[in-house]
């Protein structure tokens, strides 16, 4: 029988706070340790405890981390689910079950091989409490994974050592755990299966962390002083990761006092509010969200806009619309973010689609929301957010400083003949602005929501508003020069794919799997709004392009269709929304089929 | 409407304060407020509250949210900087503008539309959070600016101009307050110079949140009948000769009464006010007596006027955050970022 190497999807179905996400993620771990490369998932409920989960792991030596539909190896642990979870092996897959029941005769498959370990009675042995004898069948079960999948033993008793590092007598029960689970694999199963695991090289310098936690270290990188937020899935762990690196890389060593701020607000409407007050005030400050957050708060992201007062927030994207699938990922407050608020509004965007991008995008929001000031919205998803991903490591240039925009100082207004506010003195959209405080006689104003002049005097005058508004988009004209390009692969086809976020992340699998069709696309993958040049440039240099995103109503192409002069039939839609990660079949199958039913010539036929 | 700035003409013998500064250079522009309003008392009572206090204008900060109260910070502080930001959230503003900068004295201008109905969370909360400001509502239980509906401060079963009852019980900010342990609690009438500018002084030299509820007539369209309802048929005579859009050129109601007195006021609408001002022997260190007092008294058909309650050793949102002295929004690159080897042992951890 062939081997297969380091290429399966393993899915472990549990229930949830049973803690089999810790003897999950040390599986995940430990073949990444192996320098295997691993894309991760949980599909959990919106629950705390006692409803069905699962942990996905996709193993993949070409280093594909988009989730790829089929399950090649089902840890199945949670009876509630059972029936559908042996249903959902591949053939010729695996069921790994606790035979300590047997199986159920009409839950037999012949097409699946079925591999029974007795883990309850094995634990029944070993642990006198129940909680111990429920909570190290996890363990047991990882143990037993390590022999039939070849996993380095070593790997993984070396990170049960570090994790329970100062709860020393939980090192030995877990090890002990592990250790019975492999000796019975050992002893009674064919070991290891043909699905296995070898160690490479494929991970190189590469780390393993959510989206969010990057975001939170990186808004600490970014100069953040004040963070204001209001708990909501699945933003909650980015302000709780900038919680726990503040208080460790931000205390001041001799008092112990902080170098930050954190409120957590009694709804997003005042979170948002904290933001923009401290903003104003010159305090690097941010907020983190959802996609309902992002509705109460558009008030006040129009009056940021208006007032022109730096902002952070970071809307880790979830499916909605309303209280949707609050713990299944989608890209679908595109439009609500990028327009948010009444009135002529718009914000920069910036789009991350890895944990280094989210650590990067963070810390230069800053920047880029006090040179503009304005609102800068990240948007990422609960994909990238809360699942570990594979990504870069971080890196800062300790030769960088932060970039505070117009900001006067005292000596700048001595030396003024009169302050204005809105008055745009350089030409680009931008006026300089004074904190509260500054100056004893010079530089004060009132900042407001309702239309002034230059000076910061409230006018009705219908000339001030309208050049006040062509000043907010020459602005926004400056904007596009400051934002991250697009990053293109252009080998001069006559097709094109735009996409943004985690779309990013199955793309190279599925241009690979496009290419063995004979099929070549150019790709663009949009990093911010407004679309810098090279967007609108991809869109006119191909016949085709199409629009990958993971909402029902295309909001990616809505946005290039409003803001670029460009034909929206030549943009063709691929959208997935049904809340798991996007996978790249989707897309081959989506562009695959335009190519036939449009019949586009395939590289093989244009040879032939 | 524009935008009105006062001629910068001095009267030679105005008295400076110890920082060499007259009550003008607390000024701010012309209000556009009805004549009369007692918001413009309340503007008049900061001004000079800020004077006698010898603050530079420019440490203070100025926020509010929507609506007639909201618009005067204009009319008082032209030299600080200012903050009208949306209806009912000028708390959260305020907490963010205190948090990056610890110095500046803020404050915070709100009224019963702004506070006591959409903004009821945010000020509930900022007490809790007990930022360093003073919160000031300029409470005259009507909604103003659009034109006379009823605000949530307002008593149950006084009429609006059209003469349609209020049919809900009213929200009281000042035991609302106490009841959510905020550490300075003051009532105040707007007419009342003499009583309110020492309130204000005391509440931005308090540590943490003070709060002062002013009550202030609106001589355009509150129509409440007042706590004592014993003056009704004076407002049957002068309701309605008072077209909506027109609004009477009126003298700014005033009060000056003893403590441990009761005084009646009269209303724009001719309804009654009567205020009770607590006696000298008063003890505002008791938050349970606090709230008796003012409730028993509300019984009887008195507003109780004055400083209710203070906290002796009151702590801030910095205390409780345990922030550096330094302002935030003053930290530099060399504090705030960690740097590039932190960064490389943090990717370490996750290998």
């Amino acid at each position: 029988m062939t081997v297969q190497y380091n290429d399966f999807v393993i899915r472990f179905a549990n229930v949830n706070g049973s803690g089999s996400a810790s003897a999950n993620g040390m599986f995940a771990k430990a073949l990444f340790r192996m320098g295997i490369p691993v894309g991760t998932r949980n599909i959990f409920p919106s629950n705390i405890q006692g409803l069905p989960t699962w942990f996905e792991v996709r193993v993949s030596e070409k280093g594909y981390l988009g989730r790829r539909e089929g399950v090649d190896i089902m840890v199945a642990m949670n009876a509630e689910t059972f029936e559908e979870d042996v249903a959902s092996v591949s053939p010729g897959g695996y069921l790994f079950y606790d035979n300590s029941k047997p199986l159920p005769k009409n839950l037999r498959r012949t097409d699946i091989n079925e591999i029974g370990v007795p883990l309850a009675t094995l634990m029944l042995g070993e642990f006198t409490d129940p909680k111990q004898r429920s909570l190290f069948k996890n363990i047991c079960y990882l143990g037993v994974l390590s022999a039939l999948l070849n996993i380095e033993f070593e790997v993984i008793t070396g990170m049960v050592s570090k994790q329970y590092k100062g709860k020393d007598d939980l090192i030995a029960p877990n090890i002990r755990a592990l250790e019975v689970g492999r000796a019975y694999a050992r002893d009674y199963l064919e070991c290891p299966l043909p699905l296995q695991v070898r160690r490479t090289d494929k991970v190189g310098d590469r780390i393993m962390i959510d989206g969010n936690t990057a975001s939170g270290l990186g808004a600490v990188y970014g100069g953040a002083t004040v963070c204001a937020w209001y708990p909501i899935t699945p933003s909650t762990s980015l302000a709780e990761g900038f919680e726990r690196y503040a208080n460790q890389l931000r205390k001041d060593p001799d008092t112990g006092e902080s170098n930050f701020a954190i409120v957590q607000a009694e709804d997003e409407l005042s979170a948002i509010g904290i933001v923009i007050g401290a903003g104003w005030n010159g305090a690097r400050s941010f907020t983190a969200t959802s996609g309902p957050g992002v509705s109460l708060m558009s008030e006040f992201l129009g009056l940021a806009y208006f007032a022109e007062i730096p902002a952070v927030l970071f809307d880790v994207q979830r499916a909605g619309p309303s209280t949707g699938m609050p713990t299944r990922t989608q890209q679908s407050d595109l439009m609500a973010a990028a327009y948010a608020s009444h009135g002529d509004t718009k914000h920069v965007l910036l789009l991350p689609s890895t944990p280094k991008e989210c650590f990067d995008f963070a810390a230069d929001s800053f920047d880029l929301a006090d040179r503009l000031q304005t609102p800068v919205i990240v948007v990422s998803d609960l994909e990238l957010g809360m699942n570990d991903n594979l990504s870069e490591p971080f890196a800062w240039d300790d030769a960088r400083r932060y970039d505070r925009g117009k900001v006067l100082t005292a000596e700048d207004l001595d030396g003024m003949e009169r302050f204005g506010r809105y008055l745009d003195v350089d030409g680009d959209g931008i006026g300089y602005r004074t904190l509260p405080g500054t100056h004893p006689e010079k530089g004060s104003f009132f900042t407001r929501g309702t239309s002034r002049d230059e000076y910061a005097a409230y006018t009705e005058s219908p000339e001030a508003y309208e050049r006040n508004m062509q000043r907010l988009l020459k602005k926004w004209d400056t904007a596009k020069t400051l934002v991250p390009e697009a990053e293109i692969q252009s080998s001069g086809q006559r097709c094109g794919v735009i996409y943004f976020g985690t779309s990013a992340t199955p793309m190279p699998e599925a241009l690979d799997l496009l290419a063995e069709e004979g099929i070549e696309v150019d790709t663009c993958r949009v990093r911010a709004f407004p679309f810098t040049a090279e967007v609108e440039q991809f869109v006119a240099d191909h016949e085709v392009v199409f629009v990958v995103e993971q909402n029902r109503d295309a909001q990616l192409r809505m946005l290039l269709t409003n803001e670029l002069d460009t034909n929206p039939a030549k943009l063709v839609s691929l959208c997935y929304y049904a809340g798991l990660s996007l996978s790249a079949e989707f897309i081959r199958s989506g562009v695959s089929e335009y190519f036939n039913a449009n019949k586009l010539p395939r590289l093989s036929e244009v040879k032939s | 409407m524009t935008f009105v700035t006062k001629p910068r003409v001095h009267h030679p013998r105005l008295p400076v304060n110890e920082i060499g500064l007259t009550r003008r250079d607390y000024e701010g522009s012309v209000s556009t407020l009805c004549a009369g309003c007692g918001h413009d008392s309340v503007s008049a009572a900061i001004v000079q509250a800020c004077a006698n206090l010898s603050i530079p204008p420019h440490q203070f900060a100025k926020l509010s949210g929507i609506g007639c109260s909201s618009k005067t910070p204009s009319y008082f502080l032209n030299k600080s900087h200012g903050f009208n930001s949306v209806h009912g959230r000028m708390p959260s503003v305020a907490t963010g503008a205190n948090l990056a900068n610890r110095e500046l004295y803020c404050i915070g201008v709100s009224g019963d539309g702004d506070s006591a109905s959409i903004g009821l969370g945010q000020f509930a909360h900022i007490v809790r959070r007990r930022i360093n400001m003073l919160y000031v509502v300029d409470n005259n239980g009507t909604y103003g600016l659009t034109k006379g509906q009823f605000s949530a401060t307002n008593d149950k079963g006084s009429t609006s101009k059209r003469g349609v009852p209020n049919l809900y019980d009213p929200i009281d900010l000042v035991s609302m307050a106490l009841q959510l342990g905020a550490s300075f609690v003051a009532r105040s009438f707007s007419g009342d110079k003499k009583q309110l500018v020492p309130l204000i002084q005391a509440g931005l030299k308090h540590k943490g949140m003070a709060f002062i509820d002013v009550i202030s007539p609106c001589v355009a369209f509150n129509n409440h009948n007042g706590s004592t309802k014993s003056y009704e048929y004076v407002r049957g005579h002068t309701q309605p000769v008072v077209g909506a859009d027109y609004i009477p050129e009126s003298e700014e109601i005033t009060a000056d009464y003893a403590p441990g007195t009761t005084e009646d006021v009269k209303m724009p609408d001719g309804s009654m006010l009567r205020l009770h001002k607590i006696d000298d022997d008063y003890d505002p260190h008791d938050r349970v007596k606090a709230l008796n007092y003012v409730q028993s008294r509300q019984a009887q058909g008195e507003v109780v006027t004055g400083l209710l309650y203070m906290e002796e050793d009151p702590m801030d949102c910095h205390d409780i955050l345990r922030t550096v002295e330094k302002p935030l929004n003053a930290l530099q690159d060399d504090v705030l970022c960690p740097g590039g080897d932190a960064l490389a042992g943090i990717n370490e951890s996750y290998r």
